[in-house]
């Protein structure tokens, strides 16, 4: 009872109140939203998630030692990897040949890095001319669309239809080479393929995206459009798409040169490598050790790369 | 027809709508008849809200009416221009003063730029600011349409959506446009930050004599903004006119449907509203009935619905429906 009196007793002493006793403090202003963070542009900004990706970071540090061994490795070990000694041969890995030798008596260490010269060159070469033909020819099919998009794309998937043993086969038969050029081509005739599908499909579905619309609204003329919107938004998947084809094509390269149709002595790549040492392997199975961790070291070290680069580049993952 | 478009149509109207139709194709031959035939004024400094069901084409004819679509046929003239003929200088004058806010905030910002960059975009285009007075101008934008000027250095998916809602609304006002198709800008919030939006957009629509289109399927949000109100119904207008005749006198049968079926704050009111329901589901755009539109699910049907399309007639002063039985009622 007493509590409900107070109630009352203390509402009638609000509406004494006299006016005066009140002030305007005023209402809050934006004070709470200050942010403290300074400005991040858009790559400061992956850089900064990719760091966080601490699996990805010890990948990019393996792809960088490896770029560093197979540019200066074949000179540390003082030997020449074409050099044949028959008096060391078959030689288990030693204080002189780190890698140990091989049947002719070449040193392995020299060897396996020029070997990687070969196979990354490949790798990334092919990966990225096969990323810009397939993004021109992509963003061409989906800026005109229609009947063009159409043809281009038929186009596409005739070329997707067949298989690239047969493209390798008919091209090392037609140019009479099997030289590292030859390779290339060969991988790079279908391998944009894919691409161009994807950066169609991207663009196609930018294309209708409201802020190109609301960019097409405000004035923002084509050229700008795409330079500001479409590009900036298909960038990170192109990255990507390139980081995870480039150990598609080192292991394509590989198997090509396994199965005799790649790289032919005295040069030589990683599958050449492990495609001569697999006849000795019962007796010497370090030769085909090395060439075997680097292949599945880089491929690995690529797709997680790739994993790790798709995540910072995306805003949206940011936390 | 031709006494419809005359009475429509005035010096006052900022945005003059003719006949508009904008036909999709759907497969090798059909079309998809979003908007069909529609005429409206917009005068200078009213609101109009559209409101029709969701495919009913809206948002189709709102961005036709600015150019983001190419009309079929029909004529938009605008500001005493034919748009269809603006080039260069006078199509960039055009997009200057004619802007649009999307319904999914969520879409509608460039997630690679920061809130900073894609307010600016427009000012870049229309405006030659030096790099301190663009900052001035964005800072002063976000404070107007109710954010703190910090927001300008981050991304868009670190804001809630009433906020990128408001993002939106900011691009369109820096290039200081005359008329603004709202395309459901509060569709895609949440109830509480419906009405700030809303409210933001009157505010400034008072501050820079803003005419708004207000494209939406929520009604008495509509009711709240409008001066005049158009029904849609399958890509037509069925019923034009002020919001005061309308939500109180609906003539068309669609429309007595829709405003029938707004909840009501009152639970005596609520328990005692009258409720029309209508059977059946909308027809395809592709292809629809013959004659009226509305005539499957119409309760009043007639014979002449049938064989011939309604036009949009003015039965009373400012009030246009498309309908045989009010015309024949109110001759």
């Amino acid at each position: 009872m007493s509590t409900e009196e107070n109630k009352v007793t203390s509402a009638t002493e609000w509406e004494d109140i006299p006016a005066e006793k009140f002030q305007i403090i005023g209402t809050d202003d934006f004070s709470g939203d200050i942010i403290a963070r300074p400005k991040v542009g858009y790559w400061a900004d992956a850089w900064r998630r990719f760091r966080e990706n601490k699996i990805a970071l010890v990948a990019l540090i393996i792809l960088v030692v490896m770029v560093i061994m197979v540019i200066f490795g074949p000179a540390i070990s003082g030997y020449n990897f074409e050099q044949m000694d028959t008096s060391a041969i078959n030689q288990t890995p030693n204080a002189q040949h780190w890698f140990g030798t091989d049947s002719l008596g070449r040193d392995l260490f020299a060897r396996v890095w020029q070997a990687g010269r070969v196979s990354l060159a490949i790798g990334i070469v092919g990966a990225v001319v096969a990323s810009v033909v397939g993004s021109i020819y992509g963003g061409i099919a989906s800026y005109f669309g229609g009947i063009v998009d159409d043809i281009m794309m038929r186009i596409v998937e005739v070329l997707l239809s067949i298989p690239y043993l047969i493209i390798v086969i008919l091209i090392s038969v037609v140019t009479d080479s099997k030289s590292m050029g030859t390779m290339m081509l060969a991988l790079t005739l279908t391998g944009w393929c894919g691409i161009a599908r994807l950066v169609r499909g991207q663009m196609l579905q930018l294309k209708s995206q409201e802020y190109v619309l609301a960019a097409n609204a405000l004035g923002v003329s084509p050229f700008k459009t795409i330079m500001r919107h479409m590009i900036p938004n298909t960038i990170g998947i192109i990255i990507v798409a390139i980081t995870f084809d480039i150990p598609g094509y080192i292991f394509s390269e590989a198997f090509l040169s396994y199965i005799g149709l790649g790289i032919q002595p005295p040069d030589t790549s990683w599958g050449a490598l492990a495609s001569a040492a697999q006849q000795n392997f019962m007796f010497y199975p370090y030769q085909l050790f090395f060439p075997s961790i680097m292949i599945a070291l880089t491929m690995l070290s690529f797709t997680l790369l790739g994993d790790g680069l798709r995540d910072a580049l995306d805003p949206k993952l940011r936390k | 027809m031709d006494q419809v478009i005359e009475k429509l149509q005035n010096a006052d109207n900022i945005l003059e709508v003719t006949d508009l139709c904008k036909f999709f194709k759907a497969g090798r031959k059909q079309t998809l008849k979003a908007v069909d035939h529609v005429t409206i004024g917009i005068k200078r400094g009213e609101t109009l809200g559209l409101v029709g069901e969701s495919g009913c084409g809206k948002t189709t004819c709102g961005r036709t009416m600015i150019k983001l679509y190419e009309p079929t046929s029909g004529k938009v003239v605008f500001d005493g221009k034919d748009i269809s003929t603006l080039k260069g200088k006078d199509l960039l004058e055009f997009k200057k003063n004619v802007q649009i806010i999307f319904q999914d905030p969520y879409a509608s910002l460039d997630p690679r730029m920061t809130i900073g960059e894609i307010i600016s975009e427009g000012m870049d285009i229309h405006f030659h600011f030096s790099e301190e007075e663009k900052t001035k101008r964005v800072a002063d934008l976000l404070n107007k349409v109710g954010l703190s000027a910090e927001y300008a250095n981050r991304f868009a998916h670190e804001l809630s959506g009433g906020q990128r809602q408001r993002v939106g609304i900011a691009r369109a006002l820096a290039v200081e446009p005359k008329f603004i198709v709202c395309d459901e800008p509060i569709s895609a919030l949440d109830v509480s930050i419906q009405a700030q939006v809303v409210n933001l957009l009157i505010k400034l629509q008072k501050e820079f004599g803003l005419t708004y289109l207000f494209i939406s399927h929520d009604l008495s949000m509509v009711k709240h903004i409008s001066d005049r109100v158009g029904v849609m119904y399958l890509g037509s207008m069925v019923e034009l006119a002020s919001n005061y005749d309308l939500y109180g006198e609906p003539l068309h049968p669609y429309t007595q449907a829709l405003i029938s079926a707004i909840p009501m704050a009152d639970p005596d009111g609520e328990a005692t509203r009258e409720r029309i329901k209508l059977e059946g589901e909308v027809p395809s755009p592709i292809n629809p009935p013959p004659g009226c539109k509305f005539r499957p699910r119409c309760r009043y049907a007639m014979d002449i619905c049938e064989k011939e399309a309604p036009k949009l007639i003015e039965v009373k002063p400012n009030h246009f429906v498309a309908c045989h039985l009010c015309h024949q009622q109110h001759k």
